[in-house]
């Protein structure tokens, strides 16, 4: 397979992945705001947002003022913003589009449609629109690629390339999302283990669509460390840290055995990856900070995702 | 008022391969007209077929329109047109050889040498190559108007790389997905072997060096580009891969794909940019598109380009007027199909003539395409038909002019129902160890009342195009 298309192929279930990100990460601010808030009041909980998304000076920058539907259209709309829904899924549609002769006409499809829609969707006033509905809109559509992904793609380089995208562009968001709970959220760290602080645990599982499956694994109180571990160390839990670097390395593997070569180094370090996180314990993770060690996380990930590219991406492979 | 060729109707019978169409339209109600039109849109979005303009801003994914009226040719009035087109397909493949050769045609004095050898399209750089079989253009795209019954003209030739052929292919399919009685009511010549007739004469132009089955890629410039769509669906349909420049690279005097397993040897490029962009090294040093290094690959036998580097010398509008001596020349043979008269503003006798009966004229730019930067006489204003005497007074050389066709009708579907629109035709002629040519082509429709500029960058449309089994 072309290096080129490899790329394109990767950026396509990224860029749809880091839509849904967007769209669940909108999902916590709408209902943490319809919460009132210890200390500052609603406004800092969409400045919060913006901080989560990396998004704040580019925001300040048009805005301004963080209101709240300003935020909703940056977050959502607005193109001037490379991490908003319809660039995310403009840009995976044109990725897609670049490919179109290595996907399947239902997985184009579904690309193409979801571009289409939300085309139409754009141009419609906006107070005729519930946030809600639109968050719910973006994890159908990221769910219908995955669907159509799953049910009609050959079990080909092509295909391990897209869930490898999806794969380290999960491992990324869910620790960012995890991130800016505890590092943002939180008015001060003196909250910790509040009753607030429980709350916006709530809110980022039901953002996640995971609060019932937490409930089936744990039971009980919701306390920091459970949810430290079913978000970060579960690997039954399809988001956790563990289950999407296991996925990475799932994927690493299924490549190395269909190309029939031996392991490499992008390989070699997903495996080192999920050996250290399988054998790390919560309370390790609270020692070390949870912020340093998501900060940490990251930094791996990263280094993965750029052994990646060298390796099968950037048409340097020998 | 000019009497033009209604392809349908003589007077009021309907002529005979339109008779299973006249009940067609007569039966299908208005809504259900409405409701296929919006199907077919809705199909070509999905698919993801759309044309960019170049430099006109507004929608970039702006569909080219789809009229579902076919336009049909009998198997008698096709085998006619086959004849003339695959005749024209070898006098410019052997005008190349020659050119790039002895110029056996030149010294005969048949044609200026100043036209060819002087001409922006002629490359020096690969004078005294000769390509695999001796082929240059291996994809003619011969574009034909017809005036009358039996009359037919060549408006222009494509030897570089025509495009269209993705619509003579997807119009069909969308026609007989959404009136599949009409396919069982008429017999027509399928059109769906073309990728694999592309494909077989690609392989049949392997390098030299190539041993075993050679591996062939579409070079595309990239998916900014206004056919992209195109490259991409045939790539598809072939199988084989689509690169852009930075993906191959040159080394040990063969050309390579840059894939994820390291990388691949490639033995014939299918490319679709022009002559200037292919490698930086070579023609325009500024070119991001191209390879560099290709070019001696490509002298040294390494690697094929089709169409070969040089082919657009055959297809320039100052050479155009030269084809029917070229059949002559090199076949023995007279030309079946006839050139439009063209007068070439570079002469002064042609000149003056020009400027006198300007009114009744078509001028074109010698390099202009697309319908842009021409004038048709008798459908234009007094203004614009002085700023265009100016124009080619300032410049004469870049002018050429010619008789205003009265350009065939087909029906077409307007608002008010049907009513006939002027057309023309591209088919595809492909040139490798064999010549072949689809039973079908590109038929465009100028969609505005009495225009007749069928560009699709000037709001021109495109048909299904049916060529009836005997």
């Amino acid at each position: 397979m072309l290096s080129r298309t490899a790329e394109n192929l990767f950026w396509v279930a990224r860029y749809m992945e880091r839509a849904e990100t967007m769209a669940r990460l909108l999902e916590v601010g709408s209902r943490i705001s319809l919460t009132p808030s210890a200390g500052h009041g609603h406004r800092s909980d969409w400045e919060s947002l913006l901080q989560a998304s990396g998004t704040a000076e580019g925001f300040w920058a048009k805005y301004g003022d963080p209101v709240q539907r300003n935020i909703e259209s940056y977050l959502f709309f607005d193109r001037d913003n490379p991490s908003s829904v319809i660039s995310c899924i403009e840009r995976a549609r044109e990725n897609a589009r670049i490919v179109r002769t290595a996907i399947t006409g239902q997985v184009w499809d579904t690309l193409n449609t979801a571009f289409q829609q939300i085309r139409q969707i754009e141009r419609q006033p906006r107070s005729e629109m519930e946030l809600g509905e639109l968050c719910d809109w973006v994890n159908r559509q990221s769910a219908l690629l995955r669907g159509s992904m799953d049910g009609t793609m050959l079990r080909n380089d092509g295909f391990f390339f897209m869930n490898l995208g999806y794969a380290l562009e999960r491992a990324d968001n869910t620790a960012r999302l995890i991130d800016v709970k505890y590092f943002v959220l939180l008015p001060s760290i003196g909250m910790v283990g509040s009753g607030l602080d429980n709350y916006q645990w709530r809110v980022l599982l039901r953002a996640l669509n995971a609060h019932r499956a937490f409930h089936w694994a744990y039971g009980g109180e919701i306390t920091s460390a459970k949810i430290v571990d079913f978000l970060i160390l579960n690997s039954a839990s399809p988001r956790s840290l563990l289950s999407s670097t296991k996925k990475a390395m799932h994927h690493l593997d299924n490549l190395a055995t269909y190309y029939n070569k031996p392991a490499g180094p992008a390989q070699e370090s997903a495996h080192a990856l999920v050996a250290a996180l399988s054998a790390t314990p919560v309370p390790e993770i609270f020692d070390e900070g949870l912020h340093e060690f998501l900060t940490r996380f990251i930094q791996d990930i990263g280094a993965l995702t750029g052994l990646v590219q060298r390796n099968y991406l950037s048409g340097e492979a020998r | 008022m000019t009497e033009y060729f209604n392809e349908m109707f003589d007077g009021d019978q309907v002529r005979a391969p339109y008779s299973a169409l006249d009940g067609w339209t007569r039966d299908m109600p208005a809504d259900l007209r409405a409701m296929k039109q919006a199907e077919a849109e809705a199909m070509f979005r999905r698919i993801g077929i759309t044309f960019a303009v170049y430099g006109e801003g507004g929608d970039p994914d702006r569909l080219i329109p789809f009229d579902m009226f076919p336009r049909v040719f009998t198997q008698m009035e096709w085998r006619k047109l086959e004849r003339g087109i695959k005749q024209r397909a070898r006098a410019l493949n052997a005008f190349l050889l020659d050119v790039y050769g002895r110029g056996e045609i030149v010294r005969a004095g048949r044609i200026p040498a100043r036209l060819v050898y002087q001409n922006e399209a002629y490359e020096r750089a690969v004078s005294g190559f000769v390509p695999p079989r001796g082929i240059y253009s291996h994809i003619v795209g011969i574009d034909l108007v017809r005036t009358g019954r039996d009359q037919f003209y060549v408006l222009e030739d494509n030897c570089r790389t025509p495009s269209g052929v993705s619509y003579m292919l997807e119009n069909r399919e969308i026609m007989m997905r959404m009136f599949p009685q009409l396919f069982r009511d008429n017999r027509i010549e399928p059109v769906e072997g073309y990728p694999e007739a592309l494909r077989r004469t690609l392989a049949s132009v392997a390098p030299a060096k190539c041993t075993g089955e050679p591996t062939i890629a579409i070079l595309t410039p990239g998916h900014f580009n206004s056919a992209y769509y195109e490259h991409s669906f045939l790539a598809d349909l072939m199988g084989v891969d689509l690169v852009e420049g930075a993906d191959l690279f040159v080394e040990g005097g063969f050309c390579w794909m840059r894939t994820t397993e390291g990388p691949q040897k490639l033995d014939v490029i299918y490319r679709r940019l022009d002559d200037a962009y292919l490698d930086p090294l070579c023609f325009r040093p500024d070119s991001m598109l191209g390879v560099p290094g290709l070019m001696d690959v490509y002298r040294s036998g390494g690697v094929t380009i089709t169409s070969a580097p040089g082919a657009g010398v055959a297809d320039d509008k100052a050479i155009y007027t030269f084809v029917p001596e070229m059949i002559r020349f090199y076949l023995g043979e007279e030309p079946l199909l006839e050139n439009v008269p063209t007068w070439q503003c570079a002469k002064e006798d042609d000149l003056k003539y020009v400027l006198d009966k300007i009114g009744e004229l078509v001028v074109k730019e010698v390099h202009g395409s697309g319908g842009y930067g021409m004038l048709v006489g008798p459908k234009s204003t007094k203004e614009q038909i002085e700023i265009f005497r100016h124009k080619i007074m300032e410049d004469p050389d870049n002018y050429i002019a010619q008789p205003t066709l009265a350009l065939s009708t087909t029906p077409t579907f307007v608002e008010e129902g049907v009513a006939p629109r002027h057309v023309d035709l591209r088919p595809y002629c492909l040139v490798g160890d064999k010549i072949e040519l689809m039973p079908g082509g590109l038929t465009r429709v100028a969609l505005t009342e009495g225009s007749l500029v069928v560009n699709s960058s000037q709001g021109g449309g495109v048909k299904d195009t049916w060529v009836l089994a005997e």
